[in-house]
C-alpha cells in the first residue's frame, strides 16, 4: 500500500520547489477612457484617500470596457509609468486588443482573459471600498449543503472544501486545501491535491473508503482500524497520515 | 398544475414497477386523476402488473413519434375510474425518447387534467432512466433493505439532484424513500440493513416500509395491483404511503418482528 504512494510523490513532486495554483486577491483598475491625464488626477486623489492599500498593491489594467478605436489611442507604457509613480504595481491587463496584448508582453505584463461578467464587474467597481479586505476578492472556499452521493465528485479549486451533510460511499470530494465534512464520510476525502502537506481533513464520522492528503494516503483497512466513526482529522506527520480524535466539545 | 413523480431505484428488481402500479392506482382509488407511464421502452411490465396488455394498441413511443395521439394510447384502467396506463412499446428501444417528445407528452397530460403523472422509471442510470427522472417534481427512490440496492439509490439520487430539469433550474426534487421487501425478522437477526440504517445512508425522508409479504407475488402474477387487496400487509403499507404522499400524517407500522400468539404457533406447529 505504501509502495504506490511513494512512486507517485517522487513522479509529481520536484525536489526543489513546488508547483501549486493559487488565487489571489487583485486590484482591477477598469479604465472607461484613455485620456491619461485624467487618470492621472483621479488616480492620485484615490491613492491619497488609503495609500496603505495602495502602496506596491498589484494592478490589472481592465480594458473590456474600451472600444477597438480607444484601445488604439491607449498608451499602456505611460500608464504603467504614472502608475508605479504613484507605488503601485501594474501586474497584466485584461481584454485588451491584440495589439495591446502585444504591448503589454513587452512590457512585462501578463494577459488575462476576458471577464466573463462585464457587466456585474463595472457595478462593483466604483463603490468607493478603501478597504483592504474588499469581499469582491472571493473567498475560495466552497461550501456544499446537500449530501454528497454515490457518483458525484466535488472539487474545491484553490480552496477549502466544507460539507454540511454526509458524503456518500462512491463519492469523492477534493480540495487543495482543507476538507471539512459535518456528517458522516463514507466515500473518499483528498486533501491538498495540488501538494499542500499541511492540508487537514475534517469529519464528524469517519467512516471513509480512502484519504489522503498531498498525494500521501490510507486505504479502507487501516481506515476501519484507526477510529472508525469517530469525529477525526486527517494530516500529515512526517509525511505520513495521522488520524487522531477531535478534541471533545462540551 | 398535474405533479410528475418518477418511481426509480437504479437496481433492478427493487419493486418500482410494483410501487409504481400501486401508489397510481392508490391516488387514483382517493378520487385523483392520475396517469402512469411505463418508460421502459422494449421490456414492458407495467401492463402486466396492471392487466391491460391485451388492450394495448398504440404506446408511448407511437405517440412521441406522432404515430397515435395520447388519447388512443391511454387505457383506462378497469378497476379504478380515475387511472391512465400509458404503456411502454415492446419492439423498440429506449433511444426512441426524446427529451422533447417526453415533455410533449407529459404537458399534454397535463392539458388534460390530470394531477399526478406517475413516471415508472427503468433500472439503470442509462437514458430510459434519465427521461423517466429528468421532468420530475418529486421522487420515491425505491430501495430494498441490502447494501447494493442503497447504494444504487444514493447514485440515483445524486442524479436526480444534478440533472433533472429542476436541478438545471437550481431548484430540489422533492425526494421521498420508499423501502421495499423489508423482513423484520430479518433485521432482529442482523441479516438485513434496519429501516434506521437506510434512512441514514440516504439521508432522505421515508415515505414508507412495505414489508415482505406473499401478497406482492400472487398481485403481480394476477395483474391486480396489490393496493387491492386491504387484507395483506403490503396492500395497507402502499395505502399508507400514498397518504403520506398527500401530505397526511400517518405512523409507520410492520417495522417490529411481530411476536406470534400461542394459538398460531400450535396452529403452525399441527399445520
Amino acid at each position: 500500500m505504501s509502495k504506490p504512494a511513494q512512486r507517485a510523490s517522487a513522479v509529481d513532486r520536484p525536489e526543489s520547489f513546488q508547483l501549486k495554483g493559487g488565487l489571489f486577491p487583485m486590484t482591477l483598475l477598469e479604465l472607461k477612457s484613455t485620456d491619461l491625464g485624467a487618470i492621472q488626477a483621479e488616480l492620485t486623489e484615490k491613492v491619497a484617500q488609503s495609500p496603505a492599500f495602495f502602496t506596491q498593491s498589484p494592478i490589472v489594467f481592465g480594458l473590456d470596457q474600451l472600444s477597438d478605436a480607444e484601445q488604439k489611442k491607449l498608451d499602456l507604457a505611460t500608464l504603467c509609468d504614472l502608475c508605479r509613480e504613484l507605488k503601485l504595481l501594474p501586474t497584466a491587463i485584461r481584454g485588451g486588443t491584440p495589439e495591446q496584448t502585444g504591448a503589454s508582453l513587452r512590457l512585462g505584463l501578463a494577459v488575462l482573459p476576458k471577464g466573463r461578467r462585464t457587466a456585474e464587474t463595472t457595478a462593483a467597481e466604483p463603490t468607493e471600498a478603501p478597504q483592504p479586505a474588499a469581499p469582491s476578492a472571493a473567498s475560495p472556499t466552497r461550501i456544499i449543503t446537500t449530501p454528497i452521493r454515490s457518483g458525484q465528485q466535488i472539487y474545491a479549486r484553490g480552496g477549502d472544501l466544507i460539507v454540511m451533510a454526509a458524503v456518500s460511499a462512491g463519492a469523492e470530494v477534493l480540495a487543495d486545501g482543507n476538507i471539512h465534512v459535518y456528517g458522516a464520510l463514507r466515500g473518499r476525502a483528498l486533501a491538498g491535491i495540488q501538494g499542500d502537506q499541511n492540508a487537514r481533513i475534517f469529519c464528524s464520522s469517519q467512516e471513509a473508503e480512502l484519504v489522503a492528503v498531498a498525494g500521501q494516503f490510507m486505504v479502507d483497512e487501516m481506515l476501519r482500524a484507526n477510529h472508525w466513526k469517530e469525529a477525526v482529522q486527517i494530516h500529515l506527520v512526517d509525511g505520513k497520515i495521522q488520524i487522531s480524535l477531535l478534541p471533545k466539545q462540551n | 398544475m398535474a405533479k410528475i413523480i418518477v418511481v426509480t431505484s437504479g437496481k433492478g428488481g427493487v419493486g418500482k414497477t410494483t410501487t409504481s402500479a400501486a401508489i397510481s392506482t392508490g391516488l387514483a382509488l382517493r378520487g385523483h386523476k392520475t396517469a402512469v407511464i411505463d418508460f421502459d421502452i422494449g421490456l414492458r411490465n407495467l401492463d402486466l402488473i396492471m392487466n391491460c396488455e391485451r388492450r394495448v394498441v398504440y404506446d408511448f413511443v407511437n405517440v412521441i413519434n406522432g404515430e397515435a395521439t395520447l388519447k388512443q394510447a391511454l387505457i383506462k384502467d378497469k378497476r379504478s375510474e380515475n387511472l391512465f396506463i400509458l404503456p411502454a412499446s415492446q419492439t423498440r428501444d429506449k433511444d426512441a425518447l426524446s427529451k422533447e417528445g417526453v415533455e410533449q407528452v407529459l404537458k399534454e397530460l397535463a392539458d388534460m387534467g390530470f394531477e399526478y403523472i406517475i413516471c415508472d422509471s427503468p433500472a439503470g442510470i442509462e437514458h430510459g432512466a434519465f427521461m423517466a427522472l429528468y421532468f420530475a417534481d418529486e421522487a420515491v427512490v425505491v430501495a430494498n433493505p441490502e447494501v447494493s440496492s442503497v447504494r444504487d439509490s444514493d447514485r440515483i439520487l445524486g442524479i436526480l439532484q444534478s440533472k433533472s430539469r429542476k436541478a438545471e433550474l437550481g431548484e430540489n426534487v422533492v425526494e421521498h424513500l420508499l423501502i421495499t421487501r423489508y423482513d423484520p425478522h430479518r433485521v432482529a437477526r442482523g441479516e438485513m440493513l434496519g429501516v434506521a440504517d437506510v434512512e441514514e445512508i440516504l439521508a432522505t425522508k421515508l415515505l414508507g416500509v412495505i414489508p415482505e409479504c406473499q401478497s406482492v407475488l400472487k398481485a403481480s402474477n394476477q395483474g391486480v395491483p396489490v393496493i387491492h387487496d386491504p387484507e395483506s400487509k403490503a396492500g395497507k403499507a402502499y395505502a399508507d404511503a400514498v397518504a403520506r404522499l398527500l401530505g397526511e400524517q400517518v405512523e409507520h407500522r410492520f417495522l417490529m418482528p411481530e411476536h406470534k400468539s400461542l394459538f398460531q404457533r400450535l396452529f403452525r406447529r399441527s399445520a
